[in-house]
């Protein structure tokens, strides 16, 4: 062996014994309960939680339809898909107005002198101090009847009647939007900081007006940012938890709460196990296609 | 001289601040100028003395503090700059990097709302100006800085603008590929006749290019002229200085009337042209190095020097002098015409000979 091929060996195996703490932990956390997931949803729920070890679709077949007690007779429900349309819609109602007000708040910092830009980012980044269940509560407090927005309405004498925002979709929309903003802020930011601002003035040099310029140079290279933060904010937003249940009251089911209520009080593993894959390979399938749809607007097809 | 051409750009009392209070700084202060039609004008000065500014102003990204700029008859002060026919080609291109050579090059006709066909043969055409036949598919990326900069031009003479602004467009280019961008830019502004405004910092790009150079510094205008009058007569010490070599001489007006000045080392002058200082006035003259000549002493030399260094160029050689009497320096270039046999060396006595038309005295 040579001294170069002999270098090179080593330096393999370095770099192998640095990947390997990363490979074990995504192997160990990641891939083994994924796998197992996999194998519950189609085993027998057990009857105090947990599973029997039998063969069955019927988690899978449960999402679907409806199993008559008496005489085992299948007819089709739409009570989960339910479910999951008002999450996915509720997610991406999140998502795109996420990126409707972050959007131009990274815009306005990226374009502020280098100095103060991270003062702007520390401030984004001041939310994420407290826990989310105390901002979500804090949330609760300003949207509730008695709370601040309603206050201040039934104050100045615009309403008399309180405003029923709290255990609405409205509030839910509201907490998920205020959660995941700054996941949305950030990497635009990300992607805005390396714009060359020349190259909006030669855009306005060329005739196009400030929407253009916006449409055809500033949106298509800050695309990967744009993509980037939605899917930051529409994937914790499809599987949210505390904020449907807080500022939702739990009446109207959200995937998220009704994953964990298979594993909680329904003692339905497999189901609960079912649905969480049922779940992630809508979230794949939504990816491919957003992100197939923008690689293309960026190509300048748009 | 130039009164039947038309005028395309005309600015008046352009003021521009950037900054307040202490941080103030005046990038141009009260500054005219006429550009005329079909004219290829370069706006020539060091770093941070307003050039760029001026183009941006017409460019329309700043708007001035006071003053307003005409292109045609039409008022620009105001106008967003998407609302200008000018045209800018930027230092760093600006190319879009999202885009192909072709999409590029048709985004100016495309916002202009022209039809498909129209923009396609407009692309192809720009293309083969620019000697970019075939490469409309590329992207920016994948061509060379030369290619990219032919693209950028492509992109800015595409939509046929009234004035094309070149704000130092070949400062990132390699010697050689600049020296061959200069002719093919001369190209392109007499195919095109489009009004080209030009900004740099390199005197030589701009006594080569322009029909007419305006020298700026510190946010003013100094002089503007073809480049021989820029480069002959001098009205200024910074332009004396600024383009190409100079030797100054301080001297004294003896007779205005009669034209005769006396250097401070002794020795009169004749000058060829009037000259606006009084008698007894202080005046600085300005000699180019091979405007004067040297001789062995003798009883004419305006002059008498010792020679302290010579350099050999080739073409010609230059030789340091220390002037008797005040023991400044003077330098003289001569040609070598006689190939390289020196005429003189170091430590010589020699004299120095001033012809009148080579004498410029300036105004400050």
């Amino acid at each position: 062996m040579t001294p170069a091929e002999a270098a090179e060996k080593r330096d393999l195996r370095a770099r192998r014994l640095l990947l390997l703490p990363a490979v074990a932990l995504i192997l160990a956390f990641g891939v083994v309960p994924l796998f197992i997931i996999l194998i519950y949803s189609f085993l027998e729920p057990g009857a105090y939680g947990g599973v029997k070890w039998e063969f069955s679709t019927d988690a899978y077949v449960q999402f679907l339809f409806e199993r008559d007690l008496f005489d085992d007779t299948l007819t089709f429900t739409t009570s989960y898909l339910e479910i999951y349309w008002r999450s996915l819609s509720l997610a991406v109602i999140t998502t795109v107005l996420s990126l409707l007000i972050g959007f131009p708040c990274a815009y306005v910092i990226a374009t502020k002198p280098p100095t103060q830009r991270n003062i702007w980012l520390f401030l984004i980044t001041i939310p994420f101090w407290t826990n989310l269940l105390i901002r979500t509560y804090a949330m609760l407090l300003i949207v509730r009847d008695q709370g601040i927005v309603n206050g201040f309405l039934m104050g100045i004498g615009v309403i008399d009647q309180p405003i029923v925002m709290l255990y609405t979709d409205f509030a839910v929309g509201l907490g998920l939007i205020y959660s995941y903003l700054p996941f949305m802020v950030l990497p635009i930011y990300a992607s805005l900081e390396k714009l060359d601002f020349r190259l909006v003035e030669a855009g306005f040099d060329l005739y196009a007006d400030r929407r253009k310029v916006l449409r055809r140079i500033v949106v298509p290279l800050a695309m990967p940012g744009i993509v980037a933060g939605s899917i930051l904010v529409f994937i914790p937003s499809l599987g949210a938890f505390i904020t449907p249940v807080l500022l939702g009251g739990g009446t109207e089911l959200m995937i998220g709460n009704m994953i964990q209520l298979q594993f909680g009080s329904s003692r339905n593993w497999p189901f609960g196990s079912a649905a969480a894959l049922i779940l992630m390979s809508t979230v794949l399938i939504a990816l491919t296609i957003y992100v197939r749809n923008a690689s293309r607007i960026r190509a300048g097809q748009s | 001289m130039q009164e039947d051409k038309k005028v395309a750009i005309r600015a008046e009392n352009v003021t521009k601040i950037f900054g307040s209070g202490d941080q103030e700084v005046r990038a141009l202060d009260n500054v005219s100028i006429t550009i005329n039609q079909n004219e290829f004008f370069t706006l020539l000065g060091p770093s941070g003395c307003g050039k760029t500014t001026l183009l941006r102003l017409i460019a329309g990204f700043e708007q001035p503090n006071a003053g307003e700029i005409w292109l045609d008859d039409q008022v620009l002060t105001g106008l967003p700059p998407h609302r200008r026919p000018v045209n800018t080609v930027f230092q760093s291109y600006a190319l879009f990097p999202h885009m192909t050579v072709g999409q590029n090059i048709a985004f100016g006709l495309e916002m202009q709302g022209k039809g498909k066909q129209e923009i396609d043969s407009t692309v192809k055409e720009m293309l083969d100006l620019v000697h970019l036949g075939g490469m409309e598919m590329r992207t920016p990326a994948q061509l060379s800085g030369g290619q990219q900069q032919r693209v950028a031009l492509a992109r800015a003479l595409a939509n046929r603008p009234k004035v094309l602004l070149l704000d130092e467009p070949l400062s990132a280019l390699d010697l050689k590929l600049r020296k061959g961008m200069q002719i093919e830019l001369k190209r392109l502004q007499s195919e095109t006749g489009i009004t080209f405004v030009f900004v740099t910092h390199d005197q030589e790009e701009a006594l080569t290019m322009s029909d007419r150079v305006a020298v700026m510094s510190s946010g003013q205008i100094l002089q503007i002229g073809n480049p021989s009058e820029i480069y002959e007569h001098p009205q200024q010490r910074f332009v004396a200085d600024f383009i190409g070599e100079t030797n100054f001489l301080e001297a004294e007006v003896v007779d205005r009337a009669a034209r005769r000045l006396r250097l401070d080392e002794g020795g009169e002058v004749t000058l060829a042209i009037d000259f606006s200082q009084e008698t007894g006035q202080r005046v600085t003259l300005a000699v180019r190095p091979e405007r004067a000549q040297l001789d062995k002493p003798n009883e004419n030399a305006t002059l008498k020097a010792t020679v302290s260094t010579v350099v050999y160029f080739g073409t010609d050689t230059t030789y340091h002098l220390t002037l008797d009497g005040s023991g400044k320096p003077f330098t003289v270039r001569m040609q070598n015409r006689q190939g390289a046999r020196r005429a003189f060396s170091a430590g010589d006595p020699v004299a120095l000979l001033l012809p009148e038309d080579a004498i410029q005295v300036l105004k400050d």
